[in-house]
């Protein structure tokens, strides 16, 4: 009788600590939903689409933070992930001891703070930017010419901050992330599949393109949501390059914020409405990532899912 | 026509490979980039007065980070302390009890989707949960925003580990009379213990660098850190970000520098010694 109560104890117990991630997750959106009211009261839907950032006329919107988000986060993803994908399959077919040694690499590399990464951007990235990258691009390439899509991606004026070059901050920074993911996806395939390819003769570039990429693709999607939410959600590298000016980015050259850089600049000074703005990005953060890293856990289950070990 | 393809095709396939291998290169050659710009310019500042001086707003003499380097211990082995104990429980609800399985897949689901949470938003969270209610910024404070960033990965890979020990461990174990519980935390734990420890060591690394949810909770003090529950506590993330944007002083850099280097050999160390240390014994593969 009482061993059986001790078991029944420390079954709740155990069962009351794993219920406290539930209780986290809904705590992170009622605290947010609640301190935020205030905003949504105000401004309503208007607060999603109004570009206007103004602290003293009290009149908050969060269009910029938005597309300096999700900019920097397009950025980062077009020059990452083809990387990423390349080097993964790269890794998956050397031999085991460059594997484990690039593979321990990058793993460590995933582990460098990524305050440090925004340091480096500042006195190292900036000034590269400024001096030699926009300049190229700008008057060598004069990329800002191209019709239709040039006053998009430059101007004729920069000074190395902006979203490009946090863009490129956090390529940096998720590469390591999604190669690591891809790499333990693309691992998945039976080794029987990709034989039997070359068997028939594939070189590895049609064994990968036909055969590797289709089985893990699932996978490959999910490795890629959780590189696209790290990037979202990344406050330290984005802050210390992106230029933080509350204003609608007019291209890849602006200066812009993103939603956690704003919050992490801000919230500090930040009282009355605009603590609640703040409070209102954030939950349009969450939401974001909820809705990533959720799509993300489905694509990386259902790539598991058939593995049958 | 036939050999015609097949030079396409090769041509095709050296290219890719040539690309492949220039992305692990890229990759491998920004990473050094980085690594030893901090090692090369963290290293000027480097002595040993840097290690025993509590940090000094800029001008004064024998300024250091050793505040800041005893904070950060405070704050993660608070965060811990904290999160490991409940983290390794519900791990093993998750690892050994499936008599709910639908509620389990939900829990397993949340902790996946926790641990993508941007960390601004943890510091948001602790900022109205612990700070508001206190009255005061405080090393605890930021001690528990970590917690909450170690809580899911500690439970994750408890629950990895513990689904790694044979059934016939416990099946023994329960047969010779030990009650669940004692077979669950005498049996099945003891023989994860190595994965387990490896789980939290690595998480703890994870968190030690993390600067965003420090930034409303901890706060930073040019003061040694003695209001852990009271008070702003220094620590080294948030003296990085401050030397470097909120400085416009040269030697204040320097000294960021030097505490970056600081941080990074810390964690990377943590991490290589854990891997190595606890490394499990693997099949060859």
């Amino acid at each position: 009788m009482k061993k059986s109560a001790i078991d029944n104890f420390f079954k709740w117990f155990c069962f009351f600590c794993a219920s406290l991630i539930g209780l986290l997750m809904l705590g992170f959106f009622i605290q947010l939903s609640l301190n935020s009211k205030q905003v949504w009261d105000i401004f309503g839907w208007r607060f999603l689409i109004s570009t206007e950032w103004d602290p003293v006329a009290e009149k908050f919107g969060a269009l910029p933070s938005i597309v300096g988000t999700l900019s920097t986060t397009l950025i980062a993803l077009i020059i990452a992930l083809p990387l990423a994908l390349a080097a993964a399959m790269f890794l998956v077919n050397a031999t085991p001891l460059i594997r484990s040694v690039l593979g321990h690499a990058i793993d460590l590399l995933a582990a460098i703070p990524s305050v440090i990464y925004g340091m480096w951007g500042l006195f190292v990235l900036v000034p590269f930017m400024q001096d030699k990258i926009q300049p190229f691009l700008a008057e060598s390439l004069k990329i800002q010419k191209i019709p239709v899509v040039g006053r998009f991606l430059a101007e004729d004026y920069y000074n190395g901050f902006g979203i490009l070059t946090g863009g490129l901050i956090l390529a940096i920074m998720i590469l390591p992330y999604i190669c690591a993911i891809l790499r333990d996806v693309l691992q998945m395939t039976p080794p029987m599949l990709r034989e039997a390819a070359y068997g028939v003769g594939c070189t590895r570039l049609e064994a990968g393109k036909d055969i590797v990429i289709p089985y893990a693709i699932r996978g490959i999607l999910g490795g890629v949501f959780v590189g696209l939410g790290r990037a979202l959600g990344e406050t330290m590298a984005v802050l210390f390059v992106i230029g933080n000016m509350m204003e609608m980015p007019q291209n890849a050259f602006s200066g812009s914020t993103t939603i956690a850089a704003t919050i992490a600049n801000s919230f500090p000074e930040a009282d009355g409405l605009q603590r609640s703005a703040l409070f209102a990005l954030g939950l349009l953060l969450l939401a974001m990532s909820l809705l990533i890293q959720i799509l993300a856990q489905s694509y990386l289950r259902a790539a598991t899912a058939h593995r049958g070990e | 026509m036939q050999k015609k393809k097949l030079f396409w095709r090769k041509l095709a396939n050296h290219i890719f490979r040539f690309f492949s291998l220039l992305a692990v290169l890229l990759a491998a050659t920004a990473m050094l980039v980085i690594v030893s710009h901090v090692i090369r310019t963290g290293s000027k500042s480097l002595s040993l007065g840097f290690f025993l001086n509590p940090s000094k707003p800029y001008g004064m003499p024998d300024s250091g980070i050793a505040n800041a380097l005893l904070g950060s211990i405070m704050i993660t082995l608070g965060a811990a302390l904290l999160a490991t104990p409940p983290a390794v429980c519900a791990g093993i609800y998750l690892a050994e009890f499936r008599d709910r399985p639908k509620i389990t897949a939900a829990l397993r689901f949340s902790a996946n989707v926790m641990m993508g949470m941007p960390s601004v938003l943890v510091g948001l969270f602790v900022y109205t949960l612990v700070v508001v209610p206190s009255g005061h910024f405080s090393g605890l404070a930021g001690s528990v925003a970590l917690a909450i960033i170690m809580f899911p990965v500690v439970m994750r890979t408890t629950e990895d580990m513990l689904g790694m020990v044979p059934y016939a461990l416990r099946e023994a174990s329960l047969a010779i009379g030990m009650t669940r519980t004692r077979t669950t935390l005498r049996i099945v734990c003891r023989s994860a213990r190595k994965g387990l420890i490896t789980g939290i060591l690595l998480a703890l690394a994870r968190v030690s660098g993390e600067t965003a949810p420090l930034l409303f909770t901890a706060l930073f003090a040019d003061a040694w850190p003695k209001h852990y529950f009271s008070g702003p506590t220094p620590n080294m993330p948030v003296l990085i970000t401050e030397y470097s944007t909120n400085s416009p002083f040269e030697a204040m850099h320097q000294a960021g520098w030097g505490a970056a280097l600081v941080i990074t050999v810390l964690v990377l160390a943590l991490n290589i010694g854990t891997r190595i240390l606890f490394r499990e014994k693997r099949h060859a593969s």
